[in-house]
């Protein structure tokens, strides 16, 4: 049953020729990738799942002891790890929200008859192309309140935007949703351009507001692939790392990844951030099971 | 067959020979350090090394930001890519019990290291645990916090009279916190763009730990009893709440958006007209009276952390020691260059160099504390240092001073007794889980 649905090789191809059977193609090319995927993804994981219930530090000698499940309960009763999770989830709302707004605003833009505009949309999808750490660290200098092109621009003065720990955060997710607009952008234009274009021509003949063109047409139509975005702009965002280490180090920043690398790298408790990175592993599925259960109905309408 | 036997023995022979002697020749250690200037002099040193005996030295280098993550990786895979580590002082607990780091007891015992180093280097870059007369590395930079001054603001005469005028006493480096604090106030100007003091803030590392610890100890507290372990009653005594409000008080005399900042920014406070004063590791002066990185070079002065309010006087220690990594290979060549190192003419090359000598002869020479403006300060700064906690898990401990001491310097949250309190309160928490007490 399951050969039947490979498709088989084609009798005059070189493959073929060589005597390669199909099935040894797709062993070829199949059982190294699954080799690779058990050695440094499936068996780490299951390993720390393993630590994640011990007292194990990599930097000392001490044997690991087995601890049960107390390095998870003090973890969900430390209230800097949920004000870490707090910090996030207003950070991947902001953020995400953010992107989505500017992205499929730029796209609307864009998805017109205009002169240049390839040049236009490549131009804008720079920012995403660049390193999270060099973007880190120029809008740092962005930012700056002494010398910063931000605060000069805008009239600000000394406005302190990374020193200020309620401003801190915001000035993260807008660095964030400068940088990943784009990515929203590129998706919502091959939704839009993907809207047959006799539904316009017949809520134009049906004399159709554009607002409610917008509603009933474009939005519900280009909803499923601007859910993908959704998705992976959430995963993305909910563990974004060196964005916020570099651009600031303040409490109200620190997100739940940040914490995850002080406490394994810094701190040397390897059983504790094990136990952590399993919380957020978590996390991360429920949420991700919840939008796809979401696209799912999306797409049925 | 025969023949070929003995041709085919004779290759091999040969093939070793060739590859002993091509080992002989390739002789190198590598020695691991942070990224910054006294590396560069290191490696200096290094050359000199190989030029006697042959053995090359690579001084390998990772910014500091990652220095303890790169190396404790490093160890915990056991692995053998450094010879020689110049560890921070307060790694040896986690080098030593780790079994990271080799034991230099008997090296240090034979040379008399003892007495031939400061007591203050020995005692927070060698020895572990406190008074155990247990070693784990050579001091090997010797270094404190202690602070760059603007020299022209300060003799400025219109200012010297307004100074006077306000204060009831003369503008001049200040021999206590309180005019640590009546100086930065009044240079305080943010309509000018100038700012009275540069400290350090930065909360990922030991940074902001070692600025409130420059408070802490001139005020007369303390992190804690080291020998028992008791920190209720020291960290949260009325002089550490006096300290943690000093300190705090100096952050509203800082630049804008001065709360990340480490030895760049407060270098830079001074190259780039920021501030009067700035605070910093004596390893990061020699930039500041080099005219190609300060333009105010000739008008940079320096002193030694002031006084509190009691008189007594202390400074943060920085500073590393240099230990033999016990999974390198290369273990007994190692060793030899310490004993090469150790010598007072390497010493005397070493500070001459750039390098912040521990060496007690080398410190007292009037020949070192004439060479440049900051030295006189560092002599004087080594004798009275205090250093962090050096446990295995001072990472936790560092972590928590942050969480807690942050948000009140920064962002104002509670008060200094509700902070530090909760600090006694995390830090007895992570002694118990080690079972340092009960």
């Amino acid at each position: 049953m399951a050969t039947s649905m490979i498709t088989t090789l084609d009798q005059s191809s070189r493959a073929a020729a060589r005597g390669f059977s199909d099935i040894s193609i797709r062993n070829l090319f199949i059982i190294p990738t699954i080799l690779f995927l058990i050695v440094f993804n499936i068996f780490p994981l299951i390993y720390s799942l393993g630590y994640s219930f011990t007292d194990f530090r990599a930097s000392t000698n001490a044997p690991a002891n087995f601890v049960g499940l107390k390095n998870y309960r003090d973890l969900l009763n430390d209230p800097y790890v949920w004000s870490n999770f707090a910090i996030t989830a207003k950070y991947v709302i902001i953020s995400v929200a953010g992107q989505l707004f500017v992205g499929f605003g730029v796209a609307m833009l864009l998805n017109r008859d205009i002169p240049l505009k390839g040049l236009l949309t490549t131009l804008l999808l720079l920012p995403m192309m660049l390193s999270m750490a060099v973007v880190g660290l120029f809008w740092k200098l962005l930012y700056d309140p002494s010398f910063g092109i931000i605060n000069y621009a805008l009239g600000l003065g000394t406005f302190e935007w990374l020193a200020d720990p309620k401003m801190a955060l915001y000035a993260v997710a807008l660095t964030d949703i400068w940088m990943w607009s784009p990515f929203v952008m590129l998706l919502s234009l091959a939704g839009l351009s993907a809207v047959p274009k006799h539904l316009y021509e017949a809520a134009a003949i049906d004399r159709a507001g554009p607002f409610y063109t917008f509603f009933r047409i474009t939005l519900p139509l280009v909803a499923p692939i601007l859910m993908i975005a959704v998705i992976f702009r959430t995963m993305e965002a909910f563990k974004t790392f060196d964005l916020a280490y570099i651009l600031t180090s303040q409490p109200t920043t620190e997100l739940i990844s940040i914490r995850l690398y002080k406490m394994a790298f810094q701190e040397w408790q390897t059983g504790r951030s094990c136990a952590l990175a399993y919380i957020v592993l978590i996390m991360v599925l429920a949420i991700t099971n919840i939008y796809v259960k979401y696209l799912n109905k999306v797409k049925e309408r | 067959m025969r023949k070929i036997m003995t041709s085919v023995l004779a290759g091999i022979g040969l093939t070793l020979a060739c590859g002993t002697s091509v080992y002989a020749q390739e002789k190198e250690l590598t020695i691991f350090w942070a990224e910054w200037d006294p590396a560069n002099y290191l490696q200096e040193l290094g050359n000199e090394y190989e030029k006697e005996t042959g053995v090359k030295i690579t001084v390998e280098t990772t910014p500091w930001a990652d220095f303890q993550t790169k190396t404790f990786t490093e160890f915990n895979a056991h692995g053998d890519a450094y010879d020689l580590v110049v560890g921070d002082s307060q790694w040896l607990g986690a080098g030593s019990t780790g079994g990271h780091y080799v034991d230099l007891t008997d090296f240090f015992n034979k040379h008399k290291l003892n007495e031939v180093m400061a007591p203050a280097t020995v005692k927070y870059y060698a020895e572990y645990p406190g008074n155990s007369g247990k070693y784990w590395a050579i001091p090997l930079e010797g270094d404190a916090v202690g602070w760059a001054y603007r020299k022209d603001w300060f003799e400025d005469p219109k200012e010297k009279e307004a100074f006077k005028a306000k204060y009831g006493y003369d503008l001049d480096v200040p021999k206590d916190f309180k005019q640590l604090r009546d100086i930065a106030e009044f240079f305080y100007r943010p309509d000018q763009k100038k700012y009275g003091i540069a400290i350090y803030t930065d909360n990922s590392y030991d940074a902001m730990a070692m600025g409130f610890e420059n408070a802490l100890f001139s005020y007369g507290g303390e992190l804690g009893d080291y020998a028992t372990y008791k920190v209720d009653g020291h960290i949260n005594s009325d002089k550490a709440v006096a300290a943690l409000d000093a300190y705090k008080e100096l952050y509203k005399f800082t630049p804008p958006g001065w709360a990340k900042t480490f030895f760049v920014e407060d270098n830079q406070a001074i190259t780039e007209n920021l501030a009067a004063m700035s605070m910093n590791y004596f390893a990061f002066f020699p930039s500041l009276i080099n005219e190609a990185s300060n333009p105010n070079a000739k008008n940079t002065g320096f002193f030694a952390n002031p006084a509190g309010p009691h008189g007594d006087q202390f400074a943060a220690l920085g500073g590393q020691g240099i230990s033999v990594v016990s999974y390198s290979k290369k273990q007994d060549e190692a060793m030899k260059f310490l004993e090469w190192f150790i010598k007072d003419e390497t010493q005397k090359k070493w500070a001459a160099l750039g390098g912040y000598t521990c060496s007690q002869a080398v410190l007292k020479s009037e020949e070192f504390q004439n060479a440049t403006p900051y030295n006189k300060a560092f002599y004087e700064t080594m004798f009275k240092v205090k250093d962090f906690w050096a446990v295995p898990e001072y990472a936790e401990l560092l972590q928590q001073l942050n969480q807690r001491i942050y948000p009140y310097m920064i962002g104002g949250e509670g008060t200094a007794k509700e902070t530090l309190d909760a600090l006694a309160a995390d830090w007895n928490a992570t002694f118990k889980k080690y079972g340092r007490v009960q």
